[in-house]
């Protein structure tokens, strides 16, 4: 019986099972206006990747469980010392010297606005948000960086203050776990599986 | 706050003098099914030959290293899909390399093989580059570029790169436009102008007749961006050859034009926009640090730099290449550009980071009609004519191939030979295309010196490609 592939690690090696791939076969391509010639064939082929988030992986595991981690740059040394990133960043961009990681939920959840936005009518292929997607980047007081997410509630404005919601329930363990909804929503209207 | 050092600052040097002596491209269209990739690069290759009255095979034979473009593997579904068409292209055994810079891989080709022959490595480099993007589905082929952004930061987010650049535009659109209806018209003004413009090229994927209602009537993609805001998605290939000031010689000996000196410089930043710091603006030499200093007060919310709305990258490689090819002040010194109109917000964004406007007032070099052929205000030739192949958005955009189709037709309009190639009623004929009864002769009279602008994406990597013609050069080189 077939299964999705399924992978994890042990003794530091993937340890692989299941399916991850699909058998299908080519299909010749041809010119309907010149007498069914051969142009061509398709090539279908459907793949499983192995990813690691090597030290981001904290950040995707804390979504799951309600928490927005940044990464901010301690070295004594470092001109950018206490500049704080997000999106996480695991070395300083200056020194090269590993950051910190901290909890940014609460100024999140007290300073984040929408710096830019975009409502998106289209998506490519493998997409798993619905449509339109309502993309926006947002600020926070005292990070020197603009984080990019989706709005999953509400129309977006420049300036707007919004509030992160985690996919705490069946987390899937992506960037998709963080939304973003308006300040002031009722809890009881979040996305299914989503809370603050 | 970031700072550059003196030494990340440095004019570029060349150790010695480097030519464009030909160039070269196949038709671009969004699907060309009855011919592979080789087909489309030996046509590049021979159009090359030809400007040049030379056969292929005697043009090959002063080749030393090749430098090929071609962004997306997976869109081909090949690696070291560069060895393929070296193979074919009969250029075995001598040494290449493939390039890959997104949207600005062009660029960054021509920029490889002008460093190969500055350093007197090879007397003698060929930049090819070419796209394949019509071999999956559409929606596909917007998740494989989507792959060009962060594949855990940002691709997850709806796997449609329009996307993560709109948000840019977005901001630029209500800070700098002001959300004002008259900057949106001039925005569909640039899409009637490449599309018209489209019209006259022969090789062009989409020439269109239309007028600036068609455009503000197209379908949303990305609000404010509309369909006919975005550039074409196409397949084709273009090359050019790139030697020392001797070989440049031997090469024109007999050809109906001179070997045009070449500069190319590139910038970069950040792939996720979202990594962006703050800094103060680089200043191009026809700027001064007093012009931005109340830029907040007159685009409130534009002070912070890059931010959202220049493209530092872009910035940088334009101070890069001015200074190595004496370039003080763009609109006065160079005649013809091609800029990558990935979108029609893009193209004004790139007038400022490129210095033919300063930052906050990119519009009015459409406005002013500078940018067109023909002023459309005054009668009178353009002061600065840009895309007048069509660009991105007319013309084509098959990745690899973009930035030296750029470069393929400014340098027609410094050879002057922008008529004979593109009026060609043979060429219309090959590529089963119908000469509009309309056609326009858009060669820039007298221009010898341009400049062309290849950019990848939200501004990862951007290269400035600038001609000119050796007799008219902007300053003395010890």
């Amino acid at each position: 019986m077939s299964m999705f592939g399924q992978v994890h690690v042990s003794d530091n090696k993937y340890r692989l099972k299941g399916d991850f791939h699909h058998l299908t076969p080519n299909m010749p391509i041809r010119n309907a206006d010149d007498g069914w010639a051969l142009m061509g064939v398709t090539n279908p082929r459907d793949m499983t990747y192995i990813h690691s988030y090597g030290a981001e992986a904290v950040f995707f595991e804390s979504l799951g469980q309600g928490k927005l981690m940044a990464s901010r740059c301690d070295n004594k040394k470092c001109e950018s010392k206490g500049s704080i990133y997000m999106p996480f960043r695991i070395f300083c961009p200056d020194c090269l010297v590993k950051n910190t990681v901290i909890d940014l939920t609460d100024v999140a959840r007290k300073t984040a606005r929408v710096h830019t936005f975009m409502v998106c009518e289209r998506s490519g292929a493998f997409s798993l948000l619905d449509k339109p997607i309502k993309f926006i980047n947002i600020e926070f007081d005292g990070v020197v960086t603009i984080l990019m997410s989706y709005l999953s509630m509400g129309e977006p404005e420049i300036g707007m203050s919004v509030v992160p919601i985690f996919k705490t329930q069946d987390p899937t363990y992506t960037i998709l776990d963080l939304s973003w909804v308006p300040s002031g929503t009722d809890e009881k209207k979040l996305p299914e599986g989503f809370s603050f | 706050m970031i700072k550059f050092s003196e030494q990340q600052l440095k004019v570029p040097r060349l150790a010695r003098p480097v030519y464009l002596v030909t160039a070269g491209q196949s038709k671009f269209d969004r699907a060309i099914p009855d011919m592979r990739t080789e087909e489309l690069c030996v046509d590049a290759l021979t159009m090359a030959a030809e400007l040049i009255d030379m056969s292929p095979a005697e043009l090959k034979s002063y080749i030393h290293t090749c430098y090929y473009g071609h962004f997306a593997d997976h869109f081909g579904d090949q690696l070291l899909g560069e060895a393929v068409i070296h193979d074919r292209l009969g250029l075995d055994p001598l040494g290449n390399i493939g390039v890959k810079t997104g949207g600005a891989t062009g660029g960054s080709t021509l920029w490889e093989a002008m460093k190969a022959v500055a350093s007197g490595y090879s007397d003698c480099a060929l930049a090819m580059g070419w796209e394949r993007m019509d071999e999956v589905p559409t929606d596909e082929g917007n998740f494989l570029i989507s792959c060009a952004a962060d594949k855990d930061w940002e691709s997850p987010l709806g796997h449609i790169y329009t996307g993560y650049y709109a948000v840019m535009a977005q901001r630029y659109w209500q800070i700098f436009g002001k959300s004002e209806d008259s900057f949106r018209k001039t925005l569909a003004e640039i899409s009637v102008k490449h599309h018209g413009y489209a019209r006259s090229n022969p090789f062009a994927h989409a020439p269109m007749d239309i007028t600036v209602d068609d455009v503000l009537k197209s379908p949303v993609i990305a609000y404010p961006l509309r369909a006919l805001d975005c550039c074409v998605m196409s397949v084709g290939a273009a090359c050019a050859i790139i030697c020392d000031e001797d070989t440049a010689k031997k090469l024109t000996k007999n050809a109906k034009h001179k070997p045009l000196r070449i500069w190319v410089a590139a910038g970069s930043h950040t792939l996720r926009p979202a990594d962006r710091r703050d800094m103060d603006i680089p200043l191009l030499p026809n700027e001064s640090a007093d012009q931005y200093k109340d830029l907040g007060e007159r685009f409130p919310g534009g002070d912070r730099y890059p931010g959202f709305t220049g493209f530092l990258a872009a910035r940088m490689a334009a101070l890069y290449g001015y200074g190595m090819a004496g370039v003080k002040d763009p609109t006065e010194d160079l005649d013809v550009i091609e800029l990558h109109d990935a979108f029609t917000i893009s193209d004004v964004q790139t007038y400022e980071d490129v210095g033919l406007r300063p930052y906050g007032e990119g519009r009015d070099y459409v406005e002013s009609g500078d940018c067109y052929h023909t002023n459309p205000n005054t009668g009178k030739p353009g002061k600065l004519p840009s895309n007048l192949s069509g660009g991105l958005i007319g013309c084509m955009h098959a990745v690899g191939a973009t930035g030296i189709m750029q470069t393929f037709e400014i340098a027609t309009h410094i050879w002057n030979r922008w008529a004979e190639v593109h009026g060609d009623e043979k060429l219309w004929k090959k590529f089963n295309r119908e000469k509009p009864a309309d056609w326009k002769d858009l060669q820039v009279k007298g221009a010898k010196r341009a400049l062309a602008i290849s950019h990848a994406g939200v501004g990862s990597h951007v290269t400035s490609t600038i001609l000119m013609d050796p007799d008219h050069l902007l300053q003395k080189e010890g």
